[in-house]
């Protein structure tokens, strides 16, 4: 609740800012939660169907919390034409869930993204919001993911013993 | 002191994913290392353009070019040319089909018949200092139109330069400013559109990234020319580091002085916010960014009253795209004449005369050197795609180029001549879009590519209209159809007709572009697409259910990468003798021909 009056506060308060506050709002739960949703609606006066209409308009925001971890495949032409799809079924079968879909354990979510504009070094993903592979291989997803897992291991450690 | 050397290595996306950043670094402390720091400065650029040979290292006043270079080369590099002052061999540029290395820059084809008016600075700044920029005798046009002009004299040069607008549309700018002018209303805003939504394209971003200051600029003389003292950069999401970079850039301009009130003294107030766009294609659509930028749905509403009349919160707005903006500051220093001296046509009596000026494209796909690529407007296919990004891969033909995004179409070898310009390509089918361009070797299905683009439209289409919501799935349905080899004649018919019902009928740009793939793909490559309904079969071997793997006997050397690579493990054999595939278990994903180094997997 203090967390999203800060965020309406930093915003001024402006009706017209709602779309910069949902993205804030979604970075900082990695979804957009009803509480949250509700919560703007009294304090921009926007009725809450409107910001609902919002907040499935846009391919950004989710309803939904989505995994720690974020995979998301360039879905773009030049991605595409390298066998970007290709990726993303590797991932699929590597991961066990559908594109759009989180993991049981809500490790990762997988997506295809619009173009990330990254066509010259295609195929491309992105991990969370702006790390971005390029020149990807299908037959190495499994190490790929392997070694995010053991990356986050490592982080989770350190933090730890810090 | 002076330093004696600037090294320039490129952060865009793309070389930073590529760890330039690193690279930077290690620079930064062998130069140290070795005593250097004084003679020797080392700047992070924006996108230099040549993306596909990533990380980039530029030196200056050398001119030497260095790519793909990791932290491993960095000691080399700086004992070889910073201390022995000789070009290191190992990472300078090397032409794709062999031959000597070419040390500078301007030798390269790549650079060579480049022509940079918006990417002027590209690669050469840090764009995030301003004093780089106005070393760049940047903001000289915006001092120039405050204190010696007057907007009228604005807006005419601008028109007479024949500037058009590079989002896509190619609506004249100096019309439009014109227009916004002459509207009604005390408040009148600017507006940028940086939600570069085409899936292709990237010039967008890379200017953003790498030359925020030249939108700023162009945006600030805008809002002189029409009267506007509220401007906003709407830019995708997706772009983090072009929000952070034009946030930055703000930042410093109103320290500066070139944002904010009474700008350089002139009496002149302008100010500019950025907005985050949401992961919506339509959002690029001028009455969608608008309903976007006050926090409503993107969705678009009829134009009979245009936007320069009643667009943002119902007053007059000037919607231009980055690119176009980033251009204005030249036109306004180097004069109209300049400027209309390049491309093609004559816009002397009509404003829709010709094609002024340069055009910046991102050629991707199937080619050799892929990135961004600035030329003169009337430049031809074939001299974009062989001479500038260097032909297509060894092993590959040429079969189509893309231009335009999904609101373009595929363009055959016949028309390689054709000269690249607003109307060339509109005749022909296409449109110039953003200038994305994606070029398709022999291999690529235009089935396959049409239901890309199709599944694409279908899914942004925001669902206001009939004809773009149920007609680009109806399209859909058909290319599915197609591409399983379940389609007849008069399914192919009715995808034709559809297309053209959803050209003429849709209520925006996205819906009224959107058949245009199909219309291309069926115009020049008729018979590829009846080769899926007579024969089912797909003759690029793309469509799954058309196709299927076997193993070559011959070639198979019994590696067995194959087999261990496939998910599916429907890949069997002993090793050093020949394997086969189970056809039943087979999921078609491709890995076996990505793995195997004997080309001994047949795709029919």
């Amino acid at each position: 609740m203090q967390k999203i009056l800060q965020i309406v506060e930093k915003w001024g308060g402006r009706k017209d800012c709602l779309i910069e506050m949902l993205h804030d709002v979604q970075t900082e739960y990695n979804h957009l939660p009803e509480s949250a949703l509700r919560v703007l609606s009294a304090r921009l006066s926007v009725p809450l169907t409107q910001i609902t209409h919002v907040a499935t308009f846009y391919a950004s925001f989710s309803l939904v919390p989505k995994g720690d971890t974020r995979l998301r495949v360039c879905m773009g032409t030049a991605c595409y034409q390298k066998g970007g799809n290709r990726i993303l079924e590797a991932l699929e079968r590597e991961l066990k869930v559908k594109s759009g879909e989180v993991t049981p354990d809500g490790e990762f979510s997988l997506e295809s993204a619009r173009c990330i504009g990254c066509c010259g070094i295609a195929p491309a993903l992105v991990v969370d919001d702006d790390d971005v592979f390029g020149k990807v291989n299908p037959t190495k997803m499994k190490k790929f993911v392997a070694d995010i897992k053991k990356k986050k291991q490592a982080g989770k450690q350190s933090a730890a013993e810090a | 002191m002076e330093p004696r050397l600037s090294v320039l290595i490129c952060s865009g996306t793309g070389c930073a994913s590529n760890k330039s950043m690193e690279v930077m670094d290690a620079l930064r402390k062998e130069i140290a290392t070795r005593g250097l720091e004084q003679e020797v400065e080392v700047v992070q650029t924006g996108c230099q353009g040549f993306c596909a040979v990533g990380p980039i290292v530029y030196v200056q006043p050398d001119d030497v070019f260095y790519q793909q270079v990791g932290v491993k080369d960095v000691p080399r590099l700086v004992e070889e040319h910073f201390l022995k002052g000789r070009p290191y061999k190992d990472k300078l540029y090397v032409p794709p089909m062999g031959g000597m290395p070419i040390p500078k820059l301007m030798d390269i084809p790549f650079f060579k018949s480049q022509v940079l008016v918006a990417l002027r600075n590209k690669g050469l700044i840090d764009p995030e200092k301003i004093e780089d920029y106005i070393a760049r005798d940047g903001y000289q046009a915006l001092a120039r139109v405050l204190t010696e002009m007057k907007p009228e004299q604005v807006i005419e040069c601008v028109t007479k330069s024949g500037l058009r607008g590079r989002g896509g549309g190619g609506f004249p700018t100096g019309v439009k400013w014109a227009s916004a002018r002459k509207a009604s209303g005390d408040i009148k805003y600017v507006l940028c559109n940086g939600d570069e939504g085409d899936p292709g394209a990237f010039m967008d971003r890379s200017i953003m990234e790498g030359d925020p200051h030249s939108v700023l600029e162009g945006m600030c003389i805008a809002a002189f020319a029409v009267g506007s003292s509220q401007g906003y950069v709407y830019v995708r999401k997706e772009y983090p580091l072009a929000v952070q970079r034009i946030e930055v850039a703000i930042e410093q301009a109103r320290e500066f002085g070139l944002l904010g009130k009474d700008i350089l003294g002139a009496g002149f107030d302008f100010d500019v916010e950025v907005r985050r766009g949401a992961g919506a294609f339509v959002c690029g659509e001028s009455t969608a960014l608008m309903a976007s930028i006050e926090g409503n749905p993107g969705e678009p509403r009829a134009k009979y009253i245009h936007t320069v009349d009643a667009g943002l919160w119902n007053r007059p707005s000037c919607l231009n795209n980055v690119e176009t903006f980033a251009n204005v500051p030249m036109i306004l220093q180097r004069g109209w004449e300049w400027f209309s001296s390049i491309g093609t046509g004559d816009v002397s009596q009509d404003p829709w005369g010709g094609s002024k000026g340069t055009k910046v494209f991102s050629i991707a796909g199937d080619v050799n050197n892929t990135g961004l690529i600035e030329v003169p407007m009337g430049t031809t296919l074939r001299e974009i795609v062989f001479d500038i990004a260097g032909g297509l891969p060894e092993g590959k033909r040429f079969k189509a180029v893309q231009t335009g995004g999904p609101s373009g179409g595929f363009l055959p070898e016949s028309l390689l001549n054709l000269p690249v310009d607003f109307d060339r390509l509109v005749e022909a089918g296409s449109m110039m879009g953003s200038g994305g361009m994606v070029v398709l070797g022999h291999d690529k299905c235009m089935v396959d590519s049409a239901k890309f683009f199709i599944d694409f439209t279908a899914d942004e289409s925001c669902g206001k209209c009939t004809p773009c919501r149920i007609g680009s799935k109806i399209m859909l349905q058909s290319l599915e159809k197609i591409s399983e080899g379940k389609a007849t004649e008069e399914d192919v018919e009715q995808l034709e007709r559809v297309a053209h019902e959803v050209a003429n009928l849709s209520l925006c740009g996205l819906g009224k572009s959107a058949p245009n793939p199909v219309l291309t793909a069926l115009r020049y490559f008729r018979d590829e697409v009846m080769a899926h309904v007579h024969e089912k079969r797909c003759p690029a071997g793309e469509c799954k259910a058309l196709i299927t793997y076997s193993i070559d006997a011959g070639k198979c050397t019994g590696c067995t990468l194959c087999a261990k690579n496939c998910p599916t493990d429907c890949i069997t054999g002993e090793r050093k003798a020949a394997h086969a595939i189970v056809t039943d278990r087979c999921i078609k994903c491709g890995s076996c021909k990505i793995v195997c180094n004997f080309d001994a997997v047949v795709v029919q």
